[in-house]
């Protein structure tokens, strides 16, 4: 490991950089893009201390693309970028989910769209990190609420991308991403880290896309043996392209249904005081942290409230959240965009529950005063 | 020919696509051929492409292959040269893919000098979209997309690649086959980054529209063409109105790509040590 | 190519000094080899593929096989004797 074990003072990017080290990276291409930039800086010091290996690209499409090929040739691989250049992976995301190539894509939200202001935090990319490249396709949204849940959550990132061979989008925002705070960095040895499933059996037996119960096919790496195709045309268990309609509806199915086996271990959420709560507010990201304060302060005043913090956007906690509208009046949705996850909240809600949003998006991050607030009125 | 070419190929992969006549089944019995004479171990050899007609290559032959996005091989080749310096990474490519929306990676590729060999199917169409112009087509000739007649001139692809900082940069034909054979294992030998343009004819879509009904036609037109670099020496600008030298085009020694981080690697190890130690 | 041909294993039970093999399941018919072959031993009947109408005249130079954008012709080295002429034709520079 690096460093030893133990606190230590970091700041957001930095233990984007170091978590994802201790997770097995050895492969980051990226381009610069505030507020993210300090993630390159940092891998491109780390890397090849681990041996591992750093580029900057020419842009963020070559970027994403470098990556997908090094996670091939069986480097656990990410690419680091904000909205502008999450924009521009869009195409290599979906190449990644089709063809199922582990790799983790960090997204450090700015206010957009479009230039917005690059040093200010935004939370206006969670629908696009869901559903930014086109056709249905598997995708798990990380999003860390503090530098220290940084460093264990990038951990998890890299570990879901490998054990289920989808790509991993690990949202951040300004706030988290530049802020410092304590850090315990635990013992190397400590960590989890999981390998993607390799073949059990021969070159010449191998289908590369056929898989067992888990729906997750083994994955070869490339230079081993195992000479296979890979292709971003639909594709059957041989890896071939295939127009047939039997194998183009396997195919969407297998990796949906991939998606559902993922989800129960894929989804973490925090709760706070939630038990006993009539009124809840449901957060994500930096806003996560204001809303611990109001809740805690309204509590201090007689009012049971609670947090339901989700740290897994997509796939989207429906279950949870249901559960929740059965027991509280209210739900409050705390947000740095003009109501993006409260739409999910109240699809997972299905009524039994009042959803109420919360926008700020004048580029500063939404204060417990404001959440506090809102909880009174509802 | 050491080994049949069956040996390389994905048999039961075959025929291939492409439609009778086009050149790129000429072009990729070249790529193998060059491959054969350099004896490289198959499980060694990755070959990446993006997407066109050329791209559909890499599906019929027993490599490692990739088929990527439009005009991003290069950019996922240097991902897996990056990872695996000790694989032969070969990109094949077309005009459009490699020169309209890969041109950046293209040359980018070549400032680096990191070592992948790529060869461009150069029909001077999209044919895969059935016929639109490429910014290889001549000025003049008809595509769907020019048919007013095209008022773009092309790039002298080869002299970009090797302006950007290739190792090495030639081009052939497809008539002259054996000769693209050469050029392009030498181009795979090459340690940096190497660039052969191989000219190839589509008869569907270019010919047709442009006067030239047939593959044979097309060949004829490359065999008259195409002057060796060492003829074209020897012959005034005038001669050489409207052709295009063949050979090796430019060679140069800088230093790998992934050589020069390997050295990195080698500091940065050796400092964390000292510092652990 | 001999593997996949329906004719069989290129060698055995074939008639001696064939010196072309053409795969017609691969070969679509564009007739280049018909076309650059410098012997003219290749014809191409309407609709059908390429076939070998003059073996007696084949050099085996190789051109057919190197020229053929489906891969679909494999020139037959000779027995002993008659050294193997695989080196380049006119597609040489």
């Amino acid at each position: 490991m690096l460093r030893k074990a133990g606190a230590r003072l970091m700041q957001g990017n930095e233990a984007c950089a170091e978590g994802a080290i201790a997770a097995g990276l050895r492969f980051f291409a990226g381009y610069p893009i505030t507020p993210s930039t300090e993630i390159a800086e940092g891998l491109a010091l780390l890397l090849p201390k681990v041996g591992g290996r750093f580029i900057q690209m020419e842009d963020e499409i070559a970027s994403i693309s470098a990556i997908i090929g090094a996670s091939l040739a069986g480097a656990k691989s990410m690419t680091a970028t904000s909205g502008p250049g999450f924009s521009l992976k869009q195409e290599g995301i979906g190449f990644a989910a089709y063809t199922e190539v582990p790799c983790v894509i960090v997204n450090v939200q700015r206010v957009g769209p479009s230039t917005g202001v690059p040093t200010a935090p935004a939370q206006g990319d969670v629908m696009q990190a869901r559903w930014g490249t086109h056709g249905d396709h598997p995708i798990v949204v990380l999003c860390p609420s503090s530098v220290a849940e940084t460093f264990t959550l990038i951990i998890e990132a890299f570990n879901i991308s490998e054990r289920w061979r989808i790509p991993v989008i690990f949202l951040m925002d300004e706030v988290v991403a530049h802020m410092r705070e304590k850090v315990v960095v635990p013992d190397v040895n400590g960590i989890p880290v999981v390998e993607r499933p390799r073949p059990q059996v021969s070159p010449d037996d191998y289908l590369p896309y056929a898989a067992g119960e888990d729906l997750v096919p083994a994955m070869a790496d490339f230079g081993t043996g195992y000479r296979y195709h890979v292709t971003g045309l639909t594709h059957d268990q041989t890896g071939f392209p295939t127009t047939k309609r039997p194998e183009v509806d396997a195919l969407a199915r297998r990796l949906d249904g991939k998606m559902k086996k993922a989800a129960p271990h894929v989804t973490f959420v925090d709760e706070l005081f939630a038990d006993d709560a009539e009124v809840v507010v449901f957060a994500y990201g930096i806003t996560g942290r204001a809303a611990a304060k109001a809740v805690r302060d309204a509590r201090a005043q007689g009012l049971k409230a609670g947090l339901v913090k989700a740290k897994t956007l997509w796939p989207f906690p429906d279950e949870h959240v249901r559960r929740l509208a059965q027991r509280v009046r209210a739900i409050v949705v705390p947000e740095m965009n003009m109501g993006q996850m409260v739409r999910e909240v109240e699809r997972a809600a299905a009524g039994m529950a009042k959803v109420v949003g919360l926008s700020r998006v004048d580029a500063d991050p939404i204060t417990p005063d404001e959440i506090l607030a809102r909880l009174r009125e509802v | 020919m050491a080994m049949p070419i069956t040996h390389y190929l994905r048999t039961s992969k075959m025929p291939h696509i492409w439609c009778a006549g086009c050149g790129h089944g000429m072009v990729l019995g070249a790529v193998l051929r060059a491959i054969d004479s350099l004896g490289l171990d198959k499980d060694q050899v990755c070959v990446v492409s993006g997407i066109g007609c050329a791209s559909r290559a890499p599906g019929y032959l027993d490599f490692n292959t990739l088929h990527t996005t439009h005009g991003r091989a290069l950019a996922f080749a240097t991902g897996i040269r990056m990872v695996k310096p000790g694989m032969k990474v070969i990109v094949l490519t077309g005009d459009g893919d490699a020169a309209a929306i890969g041109g950046n990676h293209l040359i980018h590729a070549a400032r680096r000098n990191i070592g992948i060999a790529t060869v461009c199917f150069n029909n001077s169409i999209y044919g895969m979209t059935s016929g639109q112009y490429s910014p290889m087509t001549p000025t003049g000739s008809y595509a769907s997309t020019a048919p007013y007649g095209h008022i773009e001139e092309p790039f002298d692809l080869c002299e970009l690649v090797y302006a950007a900082g290739a190792s090495y940069v030639a081009r052939g034909t497809a008539y002259h086959a054996l000769l693209l054979s050469k050029l392009i294992a030498k181009a795979i030998a090459t340690d940096g980054f190497s660039f052969v343009e191989a000219i190839t004819q589509c008869p569907t879509y270019y010919g047709r529209r442009n006067r030239m009904r047939t593959a044979v036609d097309m060949l004829k037109w490359q065999k008259e063409h195409g002057v060796p670099v060492a003829s074209a020496a020897r012959m005034s600008p005038e001669e050489m109105v409207g052709k295009f030298r063949i050979g090796e085009l430019g060679t140069r020694t800088r230093p790998e790509y992934t050589r020069r981080y390997a050295a990195i690697i080698e500091v940065a190890e050796k400092g964390e040590a000292e510092r652990d130690a | 190519m001999p593997g996949s041909v329906e004719a069989g294993p290129a060698v055995e039970g074939r008639p001696p000094e064939v010196p072309v093999e053409i795969n017609a399941k691969w070969c679509k018919g564009c007739d280049i080899c018909v076309a650059f072959c410098p012997k003219e031993v290749l014809v191409r009947p309407e609709g059908e593929k390429a076939q070998v109408a003059h073996p007696e005249k084949c050099t085996r130079c190789g051109l057919c096989e190197i020229m053929c954008p489906d891969l679909a012709i494999v020139v037959i080295p000779a027995r002993k004797g008659a050294r193997a002429q695989a080196q380049g034709g006119a597609g040489d520079a």
